[in-house]
């Protein structure tokens, strides 16, 4: 008997090696960020498409992270029209490094919450263009199913808006997409602690973003690693199915043989 | 004799006749770490030899930098 299944998480038919995907925004350093996906080792890292900074020394920010270590998740990240979306997607495809896209077209500037009809409209433009499709959205359900059926490869709720490290703010509705959507459903935003990455796991969510939680975190790449092992153990006991709930107490020792 | 392009938003003098790669040497931006888009066209990387800046173009040159969402 093997304890443990084949249980790779594919996205796109690309085999993806861990289910943390790491955020590289807002980290104090580029060592600390290195340092966190060193610690971590993420199956996919996501990343924005800027405008060089042409006044410095021409230098790109990343530079010093090896980018060719890590699946790339370019993100769509200052959208906030299908069509900006769309030209960022193509931007980041150009760079030849990846055809995954993560769609983010912001809907309100306070909550950063997603604009429902712009992330469903850039999502069927990129699915036609064959990119690899991982859209960010709401929690909301049938939002997740529409992307789902526009080709989306993956969805990607959120637990909080983004940045707040607020946590689980909708369990019910994540384990209702986890439920009604066929393809890797992937929280993301958000989460605050690695407790919270275990649960997601646990409810059968395939992975989770992390960014805010670990980049500020006191010790960063200590954090990354705790996330990392927390989305396995979440996994695992996904993969394990938890015990039945009863409110009648059943003793785990032996009954018989107490001493008199 | 130069002439006038517009990159990342900001007017910038050429020497006429530059190629994009003669652009990118001048900005000493890697080749390897840029995408361009002249006038909202995307180049391909093979393309920066062989194509000349425009008077009035509009270059964005980008790159990936850190970012989770938004």
């Amino acid at each position: 008997m093997t304890m443990e299944p084949d249980d790779a998480l594919v996205i796109g038919g690309r085999r993806i090696a861990s289910r943390l995907i790491h955020g590289t925004g807002r980290f104090p350093s580029n060592a600390v960020l290195s340092a966190c996906l060193e610690s971590a080792q993420p199956g996919m890292i996501t990343l924005a498409v800027r405008r060089l900074n042409l006044d410095g020394d021409g230098r790109s920010e990343l530079e010093g992270v090896d980018l060719s270590r890590y699946s790339l998740l370019p993100n769509t990240a200052g959208a906030s029209t299908a069509e900006a979306a769309v030209r960022l997607a193509r931007l980041a495809r150009a760079a030849g490094l990846s055809d995954f896209i993560k769609v983010e077209v912001v809907g309100d500037p306070d909550t950063l919450l997603p604009d429902p009809e712009g992330t469903l409209q850039a999502t069927r433009t990129l699915v036609a263009e064959g990119f690899i499709v991982m859209p960010y959205t709401s929690d909301d359900v049938v939002q997740a199913i529409r992307l789902f059926e526009a080709g989306a490869a993956a969805v990607m709720p959120g637990a909080a808006p983004i940045g707040t490290t607020l946590g689980l703010q909708n369990l019910l509705n994540l384990e209702l997409i986890v439920r009604k959507v066929p393809v890797p459903v992937i929280v993301d935003a958000g989460l605050g602690v690695p407790s919270e990455a275990a649960c997601c796991l646990e409810l059968g969510a395939a992975a989770v973003l992390v960014n805010t939680a670990i980049a500020r975190a006191h010790n960063p790449p200590l954090m990354a690693r705790a996330f990392a092992e927390a989305v396995e153990a979440g996994r695992r006991a996904h993969l394990a199915g938890r015990a039945h709930i009863g409110l009648k107490a059943v003793a785990s020792s032996p009954v018989q043989g107490v001493p008199a | 004799m130069t002439l006038e392009v517009r990159v990342n938003g900001t007017p910038r003098q050429v020497a006429e006749g530059s190629t994009l790669l003669q652009l990118l040497t001048e900005l000493r931006v890697s080749p390897e770490r840029v995408v361009i888009e002249q006038n909202r066209q995307i180049l391909r990387r093979e393309q920066f030899a062989e194509t000349r800046v425009q008077a009035g173009d509009e270059l964005e040159l980008v790159y990936f930098v850190g970012g989770g969402s938004t």
